[in-house]
């Protein structure tokens, strides 16, 4: 193994001839797919595998959260639909790591990087799941902020990228609605479970909308990545939509989202709303927030345990090639 | 796909009552067009303690798999553990319904996965040992699975056409179940001095289940067949006469991991008695 | 594989292509680690296949595809040196297919 970028066929020098900067740009600018093999400037992959790679590490830490509730899950139905749902995220992350490979990033690498700490992953999964209604919570908000951010991303313009967020995204929405509807239940249930699911909603509003990033004005990589079409929106923008979308859902609920500035702005046909604590974002981001620790420590428990059986899995291989060669010499 | 209608765009192709992909990895209704009716010949006190202790075993099996979320060796093994504790899941399912339906309870499948106590569990004792390390999951699930799948078989002529229907089904997934654990006990038998020497012991320590298992359901042809097969391709030991285990679960006579088990797994439930979810 | 490559590099990386239904081709969906082909096989069912998208599977080792590039006279690349090809569409199956 151990193809580099420049082994994998996509030299991207940027010294390269340039034609090959000029025929990038007009595929971009006839809104095509770059293609993995090819030429692309080193920034534009660059920076595709650290948002690929950290969208991709998001959904593997983003199954800690709800997995702790699969064992608990309070009837068999709802156990089964989070099994498959966390399920869907571990292949999700699977998806992505194989498109930030076909960039020439290494998965082992990029693995490495995620239990040092050297990579990022998405700030959400850094906050605990303290009922079951966390579990409905989170997909209400959480797969709705991602679907938000994910369906623009469908049209990409690194075409691999975009093909991944194809298949994601109609699961998604699959995971939104599985959240939907447990509130919509646990709210037509008893007193408890409606306060539980208030307490919920309370607890991740916030953090959800700071799931978009910081705000557009302190956001120094974005204009680049919406010119090469890497992104589609801004954060700003995405952040309203979600709100937007989300008010009437909570009003349908029966549920009061925190933010006593949220109201409807008749004038800008869309809602005002506070502004989330961005100190706070920048550091559960730096590595501050409750549970960061806890989720890189059980990735890299779960890695370092594992490594005897991968170990083995790749010797049994070499053994059994080294057999069926001897064999063929017979 | 348009942006501005996100849930327009994904619903595409989907049926909005389409619900049934949470609920394993096949789509088909496996009871489509099947009487529920019990037949005359049928023993009802019978069938309802078969379903139970057979779905006992998927449901207590399945928990055990589900451990293993977020603390599997690798991520694609992540996503075939879930697939094959779904499956188990989707089985527990069925037979707890069918046994509602012929036990007089009309109890759902809630009130026998939640509102029973471990004393009242029939699933056999091997399945409720706790995980260990991957080899011994893997060896569990080897026997495990060549032993409900010789059942299964045995029951896919049942005289219940539900329990048939059912049995029909499980013996696709058990057969791929049985495939899975096959090719890692191979795989670390045979892969590094470590995972030889953990394969071993995971085998020394499964072996002596057997007996509850064969008490259970006669499947000694089957299941050691397949045992000495993948043992020898593994180059691997399978000890020769396995003693007996000391008791048996299906008479309720269970381990102390399975109390724990259940507790974790009825926590929520129990809290909330009166909620529905 | 030397141990040590073994350790660092992990399990190779495969290509899967999915027969969604009879009478089509199968299609390139993207791509998976594993030690040997018959886990590659398992995972592509588990990965690619757990809604039922596909009533056959291909896996290929990655570095097993010899590809062409996107311009042939291209200087940059000397086709004969150039045999590995990574991920030339990931997700292509057609609409009609159910559950996609």
């Amino acid at each position: 193994m151990g193809m580099t970028a420049r082994q994998a066929g996509s030299p991207s020098t940027d010294d390269a001839p340039p034609e090959f900067q000029e025929r990038f740009d007009e595929t971009i600018a006839r809104d095509q797919r770059i293609e993995p093999r090819d030429w692309m400037p080193e920034g534009y992959r660059k920076t595709l595998i650290r948002q690929v790679a950290q969208h991709a590490h998001s959904e593997i830490i983003g199954m800690q959260p709800e997995g702790e509730w699969i064992t608990r899950a309070p009837s068999l139905r709802r156990k089964a639909i989070l099994f498959a749902k966390v399920q869907d995220e571990a292949g999700h992350g699977l998806y992505l790591y194989s498109a930030a490979e076909t960039l020439g990033a290494d998965r082992a690498d990029l693995t490495e990087r995620l239990i040092e700490g050297r990579q990022k992953y998405s700030s959400i999964f850094n906050y605990p799941t303290l009922s079951f209604a966390d579990v409905g919570v989170i997909g209400w908000f959480v797969d709705g902020a991602a679907i938000c951010n994910q369906v623009p991303l469908c049209r990409s313009s690194y075409g691999p990228y975009a093909r991944a967020m194809v298949r994601i995204c109609k699961e998604e929405s699959f995971h939104q609605r599985q959240g939907y509807e447990l509130l919509m239940t646990m709210m037509r249930g008893t007193d408890a479970q409606r306060e539980m699911v208030q307490d919920a909603v309370n607890r991740w509003w916030w953090p959800s909308l700071m799931m978009f990033g910081p705000p557009d004005d302190d956001s120094p990589n974005s204009a680049q990545s919406m010119a090469w079409k890497i992104k589609r929106h801004s954060n700003d923008e995405l952040r309203r939509r979600f709100v937007d979308m989300t008010v009437p859902q909570a009003e349908k609920l029966g549920v009061t989202l925190p933010d006593p500035e949220l109201r409807w702005n008749e004038e800008r046909g869309r809602h005002d709303f506070g502004t989330p604590d961005w100190a706070e974002l920048k550091r559960v981001i730096t590595g501050d927030g409750p549970c960061n620790t806890d989720r890189v420590a059980r990735r890299r428990a779960a890695h370092e345990e594992g490594a005897w059986v991968r170990e083995a899995a790749a010797a049994h291989a070499a053994k059994q090639a080294a057999r069926t060669d001897k064999g063929a010499a017979v | 796909m348009s942006d501005d209608h996100v849930y327009l765009s994904l619903a595409e192709g989907h049926d909005d009552s389409d619900a049934r992909w949470a609920f394993g990895t096949g789509f088909e209704d496996p009871l489509y067009g099947v009487s529920t009716a019990v037949p005359e010949n049928v023993d009802r006190a019978e069938l309802a303690a078969c379903c139970l202790a057979l779905a006992d075993d998927a449901l207590v099996t399945a928990q055990r798999l589900a451990e293993w979320t977020t603390r599997a060796p690798e991520l694609e093994e992540e996503v075939a553990l879930a697939n094959i504790g779904l499956d188990l899941l989707g089985q527990a399912r069925l037979l707890y319904a069918r046994c509602g339906q012929v036990d007089g309870t009309a109890g759902g499948e809630d009130a026998y996965a939640y509102f029973r106590d471990a004393d009242d569990f029939r699933n056999v004792r091997l399945a409720e040992l706790p995980n260990g390390d991957f080899a011994f999951s893997m060896a569990r699930l080897l026997v495990f699975s060549s032993w409900r799948l010789a059942h299964f078989e045995a029951l896919a002529g049942s005289a219940d056409p539900v329990l048939a229907a059912i049995a029909a089904k499980g013996v696709k997934e058990l057969t791929y179940h049985r495939q899975y654990a096959a090719e890692w006990v191979v795989r670390l038998g045979d892969g590094t001095e470590e995972s030889h020497r953990r394969m071993q012991a995971a085998i020394d320590q499964v072996a002596p289940h057997l007996g509850e298992l064969f008490a259970a359901h006669e499947a000694r042809t089957e299941v050691l067949a397949v045992l000495r097969q993948v043992t020898e391709a593994a180059g691997l030991s399978l000890p020769d006469a396995p003693p007996s285990a000391a008791g048996s679960g299906r008479e309720g006579d269970h381990t102390e991991h399975l109390a724990p088990l259940l507790a974790e797994l009825q926590s929520v439930a129990r809290a909330h008695p009166e909620a529905t979810w | 594989m030397s141990d040590t490559q073994a350790k660092r590099d992990g399990w190779p990386l495969y290509e899967v292509f999915v027969r969604g239904k009879r009478g089509l081709n199968h299609v390139h969906v993207g791509s998976l680690h594993a030690a040997d082909d018959r886990m590659a096989l398992t995972h592509a069912r588990d990965l690619y296949t757990r809604r039922n998208e596909g009533v056959s599977l291909w896996v290929v080792r990655s570095e097993h595809i010899a590809a062409s590039t996107r311009d042939e006279k291209d200087p940059f690349f000397d086709p004969s040196a150039d045999k590995v090809y990574r991920h030339p569409t990931f997700y292509d199956i057609p609409d009609d297919v159910p559950h996609i």
